[in-house]
Formats: C-alpha cells, sequence, structure tokens
C-alpha cells in the first residue's frame, strides 16, 4: 500500500506476495507461460524517460557529488584532489555541529509531537460523525500551505516582538518577547510550525483507523474492555503499521527542512545559528561560499544520516510494528 | 458499541440476563437513555474542543488576510479580524515595489507548473505502465531503485545538478526546474500511479490484446483514460508542490527577471527590510491563492491519494 510496506517487501529477504495480490510485484504479471517475447523492448520505450532521468538527473550526479567531496571544488576552478580533507575538516567545524544539534533537536522534537497531535485528532474524528469532511479539510490545509515562502513570513510576523503571539498574551498581562530574534525560541517556533502541518499525517491516520474492523470493538466491548484497553489493545497494535510509515516519512522529511529557517532566519540561520538547520548550512556552503566539495562532503554525510536513521527505524519496527498479514 | 461501552458497571449486562423481563427491560432503557444522554454530551464537548483548534490553526490565515487589507501601522494594533475599511492600496504598493511587476514572476511560477505537469504526467505514467503490465529482466530490482529515489535527499546531488545545468549554460532558464520532470524524477508519482494501474482489472487489457491492440494502444486508449483519479491526483499535488518549491528555484534563478513567486516574495524581506509589512502580506497572500484553489477543487483527490500513498 504504502512506499514503506513495499520497500519492506522488496528489501526483505521474503518474496513478494503471491501472484496476484493487489499490490504485491508478482514476478510475472502476465502469468507463466504467458511471457511475450517483445515485452523487454517495450519496457525499454516507456521507461526511457525514467531511465534517462535517474542516469543523468540522479545517478550520475550522485557518483559526481561523491566524487567532488574528495576535492577542493569551487565552481570557477577545476576541482583538485585532496583526499579526506573535506570529512575531517567537518570534524572541527563549530557551525556544522552547532547544526547538527539544531537538525536533530528539530526532528526529534517536531516529528513526535506533530505525530502525536496527528493521532490524537485522527482518534477524535469519527467514522459517519457531524462535520467530518469539514473537520479534515480545516486541519489538512496548513499542511498544504506550510512549506511555502508566504507562510514562513507569516510566522516571521506572528511571532515577532508585534505579532500576533505577543498582542494575544498581552490580554493575559504577560510581557511576550521576540520570539523569532532570540536564540533561546527561535527554533521553537520552526517547531510549531512543522506541528502545525499535522493533517497530512492525521489524514493518513484516519484511513489507517478506518482499516480496522468495527467488529474488533463490538467484541471488545462485549467483554467489558474499556475506551482505554481498547486503544491500547486493538487500535494501537492495528495501527502500528501506520504510526511506521509516517514515522519513517516525517523523520526523512523533517531533516531536510530548509525554507522555513532560510526565511524566517534571512537566509544565515541565525539569531546566534540557532536556526541553522543542516541543508541550510549546507546551501551556505556550496552555493554563498562555493565551497561546493565541502557541500559535496555535507550531502553525502546526511545522506548517511537520513539512511541511518531509516535504517534504526526499520530494525527497531521489528520489535513495535504488528503486522497482521 | 455506544450503549454497551458507556454502561459504567460491567454488572449491568448481567441484570439484563434476569428472568424477571419488566424490570431488566426498564433498567436497560434507562440505562440507555442515560448513556445517549451522556454521549450526547460528550459529542458537544468534542466539537466544542475541534472547532476551537480550527480557529487556532486558521486564526493566523485568516489575519494574514485581513490584514492584508489594513494599513501598515494598524496591522501591528490590532488582534481583531473584522477590518474597520478594506484598503487594497497594500496589493498595488505590494503589485510593483520589486524590480518587476509582480504578475511577471507569478507568470515564471506559472511556466514552471505547467512544464512539470505535462513532464510528470506523461513521463510518470509511462514509467508506471511499465511496472506495472510489462514483463522485463530486472523488474523487481528496477522497481526498487525506484521506490528507494523517493526517499533520496535532493541536497546529494544539487551541487553535480548545479555544474551540470551551468556547463550547459541552463542557469537563470525554466528548463533545470522542468527537464527533470520531464524525465520522471518525481518517483512518488510512479510509485502512485503504479498502485493505480493494479487496481485496474487485467481483463481489460487481455480483450484488448486479443483485439490486436498493442502496449502503446493499451497504454493510450485503456490505462490513461481509466486513471483519471490517479492523473489527477498527480496534477494537484504536482501544482502545489512546485508552485511551493523554493529550494531548487532559489538556487536555479538567480537573475530577478526569472525569478518565481516564492523566490521574488522573499526579497521582500532583503529589499525593504520589515517595514512594508502591508504589502509583502498582500502579495504572500497572492501567491497562497493557487494553492488554496487547488485544494478546493482537487480536495477529493487530495485526500484519497494522501491516504493510499501518504504524499505529504
Amino acid at each position: 500500500m504504502s512506499v514503506v510496506s513495499e520497500l519492506r517487501r522488496t528489501a526483505g529477504s521474503r518474496r513478494s506476495g503471491p501472484p496476484g495480490t493487489p499490490d504485491g510485484v508478482t514476478d510475472s504479471p502476465a502469468g507463466d507461460g504467458r511471457r511475450r517475447k517483445g515485452d523487454g523492448r517495450m519496457a525499454a520505450v516507456f521507461l526511457a524517460p525514467w531511465f534517462l532521468g535517474l542516469g543523468l538527473i540522479t545517478v550520475g550526479p550522485m557518483l559526481a557529488s561523491a566524487y567532488l567531496s574528495f576535492t577542493d571544488f569551487g565552481l570557477l576552478s577545476a576541482p583538485n584532489w585532496i583526499g579526506w580533507d573535506n570529512y575531517t575538516r567537518m570534524l572541527d567545524d563549530p557551525r556544522l555541529h552547532k547544526s547538527l544539534v539544531v537538525t536533530f533537536t528539530y526532528v526529534l522534537t517536531a516529528v513526535p509531537l506533530q505525530l502525536i497531535l496527528a493521532l490524537g485528532l485522527a482518534m477524535l474524528l469519527d467514522r459517519g460523525m457531524r462535520g467530518l469532511a469539514f473537520y479534515r479539510s480545516v486541519f489538512y490545509l496548513p499542511s498544504l500551505l506550510g512549506g511555502s515562502v508566504a507562510i514562513a513570513i507569516l510566522w516571521l510576523q506572528v511571532f515577532g516582538v508585534n505579532g500576533l503571539v505577543n498582542k494575544f498574551l498581552a490580554l493575559f498581562g504577560i510581557e511576550g518577547q521576540g520570539w523569532v530574534s532570540s536564540p533561546d525560541t527561535a527554533l521553537s517556533t520552526l517547531v510549531i510550525l512543522h506541528v502545525w502541518t499535522f493533517g497530512a499525517p492525521m489524514i493518513i491516520f484516519l484511513a489507517g483507523l478506518r482499516q480496522i474492523p468495527e467488529m474488533y470493538y463490538e467484541a471488545a466491548s462485549i467483554d467489558g474492555a474499556g475506551k482505554a484497553r481498547q486503544f491500547f489493545h486493538i487500535t494501537v497494535p492495528l495501527l502500528t503499521p501506520i504510526i511506521f510509515f509516517n514515522l519513517v516519512l516525517q523523520v526523512i522529511g523533517a531533516f531536510q527542512s530548509f525554507t522555513q529557517a532560510f526565511v524566517v532566519s534571512g537566509g544565515s540561520g541565525g539569531p546566534a545559528d540557532s536556526t541553522l538547520f543542516y541543508t541550510l548550512y549546507l546551501y551556505q556552503k556550496g552555493f554563498t561560499h562555493l565551497d561546493m566539495g565541502y557541500a559535496s562532503a555535507m550531502a553525502w554525510l546526511l545522506l548517511l544520516i537520513v539512511a541511518a536513521m531509516t535504517a534504526i527505524n526499520f530494525l527497531a519496527s521489528k520489535y513495535w510494528v504488528f503486522y497482521s498479514d | 458499541m455506544t450503549d454497551l461501552d458507556l454502561r459504567p458497571d460491567p454488572a449491568a449486562g448481567v441484570h439484563a440476563s434476569r428472568p424477571d423481563s419488566r424490570g431488566s427491560a426498564a433498567r436497560y432503557s434507562s440505562g440507555r437513555k442515560r448513556s445517549m444522554w451522556r454521549s450526547n454530551v460528550r459529542s458537544t464537548f468534542k466539537h466544542i474542543g475541534l472547532v476551537a483548534l480550527a480557529v487556532v490553526m486558521l486564526y493566523p490565515l485568516i489575519w494574514l488576510l485581513v490584514s492584508s487589507f489594513k494599513p501598515n501601522d494598524l496591522i501591528f494594533r490590532d488582534l481583531s479580524l473584522i477590518p474597520t475599511e478594506i484598503d487594497a492600496s497594500n496589493y498595488t504598493e505590494g503589485w510593483s515595489a520589486l524590480t518587476y511587476p509582480f504578475g511577471r514572476y507569478l507568470l515564471n511560477s506559472a511556466v514552471i507548473v505547467l512544464g512539470s505537469l505535462l513532464g510528470n504526467l506523461i513521463s510518470c505514467s509511462m514509467a508506471a505502465y511499465a511496472f506495472a503490465r510489462l514483463e522485463f529482466r530486472g523488474r523487481r530490482l528496477w522497481f526498487a531503485i525506484m521506490l528507494m529515489s523517493i526517499m533520496l535527499p535532493i541536497h546529494v546531488i544539487i551541487v553535480p545538478q548545479y555544474v551540470l545545468f551551468s556547463r550547459l549554460d541552463w542557469i537563470n532558464t525554466f528548463l533545470p526546474l522542468i527537464v527533470p520532470k520531464l524525465l520522471a524524477t518525481d518517483a512518488f508519482f510512479i510509485f502512485l500511479m503504479v498502485q493505480f494501474f493494479r487496481g485496474i482489472p487485467r481483463e481489460l487489457d487481455e480483450a484488448a490484446r486479443l483485439d490486436g491492440c498493442g502496449h502503446i494502444r493499451i497504454y493510450l486508449r485503456i490505462m490513461l483514460p481509466l486513471s483519471t483519479p490517479a492523473l489527477a491526483t498527480t496534477a494537484i499535488f504536482t501544482f502545489i508542490w512546485t508552485w511551493n518549491d523554493f529550494f531548487s528555484q532559489l538556487i536555479f534563478l538567480t537573475k530577478p527577471a526569472m525569478y518565481t513567486a516564492p523566490v521574488a516574495l522573499r526579497t521582500f524581506l532583503d529589499s525593504s527590510g520589515q517595514s512594508s509589512w502591508g504589502p509583502m502580506f498582500a502579495m504572500s497572500i497572492v501567491t497562497l491563492i493557487p494553492v488554496f484553489l487547488a485544494f478546493l477543487f482537487g480536495q477529493k483527490y487530495l485526500v484519497k491519494g494522501i491516504a493510499t500513498t501518504g504524499i505529504k
């Protein structure tokens, strides 16, 4: 059904589901004995754009980026091989360390908060309740707008000295502060922005909740299980694949956050580097300082981190994700 | 379900099975009334909570809209959503505040969006057809590679891409933003369409094949017409993502004449300090309107698309 479960299926040692399962990649779509010879050539035709894209836009640049990460490439001059220098430079680059701390702090707070809120609201939105479509739309809308420059500008104002938040606090006699201009709180405003976009995972949770047969709950309530028990013994276990799916995708996405921090800090990652997301620092290195060798090395570290986080998620999933199939 | 699990003591269930039928019926109906009343109260509270949250979530957006019609000094003075007077001067001022009229940036965005739309619809559906219906060597491997490419951070390839495109003299043209879409690099949509194609009964194309149709005809005449929901989902998400995209547009478009709406919007912050919030808000609204309209008209597909594949 989802990318993550497909990956699990394709990457795992387990062969794909039996032929004919709606979402398994079966080995022979036409069924055995009916293999057609022309298919291979036809596939080349249909896949030609994708193959070209994969080679020229994805894999080629990946290899080039791997090579450049071992050079002192500055765009204007030819790249010089400098071995592991870029990587060792990373070891004592305080801004890079800061950007890692910022990014991890962001991912480890924003993603869980967002998912908890998404699940909580999905639970509240019952099937067939009045106004369901309305709530779903209203909660989903911010997800579509959240990544835009316009919203980042809005956030800059909302959490500014004269912004909405402080105006609101003033109603209670609390004196606010410049939330985006203070190193202690700037990152939190971006976390709030991320949490605000909980609508997308909420809709995935809603779809997952719909898959749970009503009779499980009926049976449980006949057995005298209360709401809380039903939640922990039916809903959560049956929803773990969806929680896992949301978690994997959100973690991958959050590591790559850029626009909001770029706009809110005016491209600097400030104040005091408190919103210096990893990708923002990579952008500065590569496209402001034209230190493209170093930026390439940073990109590979990012890939490594994202891959490691995903691998950890997949490994840990064995212990808490329950697949009923 | 509601009836049983809201009952406070499980013993009530025991009473119901007592031989004294009159007594148990009375007890049962009173319990039922009580629980109905309770569930009404509960649902009222739930709706109050949900509406409150909806208001909190939408407040900034509505405030942005209202503020875009207020004179600059008023924006910072009041929280209220009811404008005392409607003043469109922020829009006229914002429209011409940058190097070029804002319409130019909107047009640039529109060109890129259209190119990306065309590219994604054609090339992703072609690749999806191959994965869903064709038998070829290494299909599972290529499919796995396609899935993994969905998760590849763009940062890993952006530097060499930039070098490549600058060698081709494509910087400050729309080509670096459109050509990759023509080459199906938004693999998420390939996946989405594979999922959809698999759901189309195989009997249909088997029958067409018996009638002498080749794969190209089957793809054009059967798969594509039957896949309008998947194509619509792809179109809407491509529209919204490309319209909102900032990172790659910021990198590939550095001349003001080529700026897209988001990149131009950002330069408000550079060029005017933070003094002209009104015009900036007005142009923010202008860039949000297309996304909002896409959301309004494409809701059905957006919700379905996100629920089945987890697109963000």
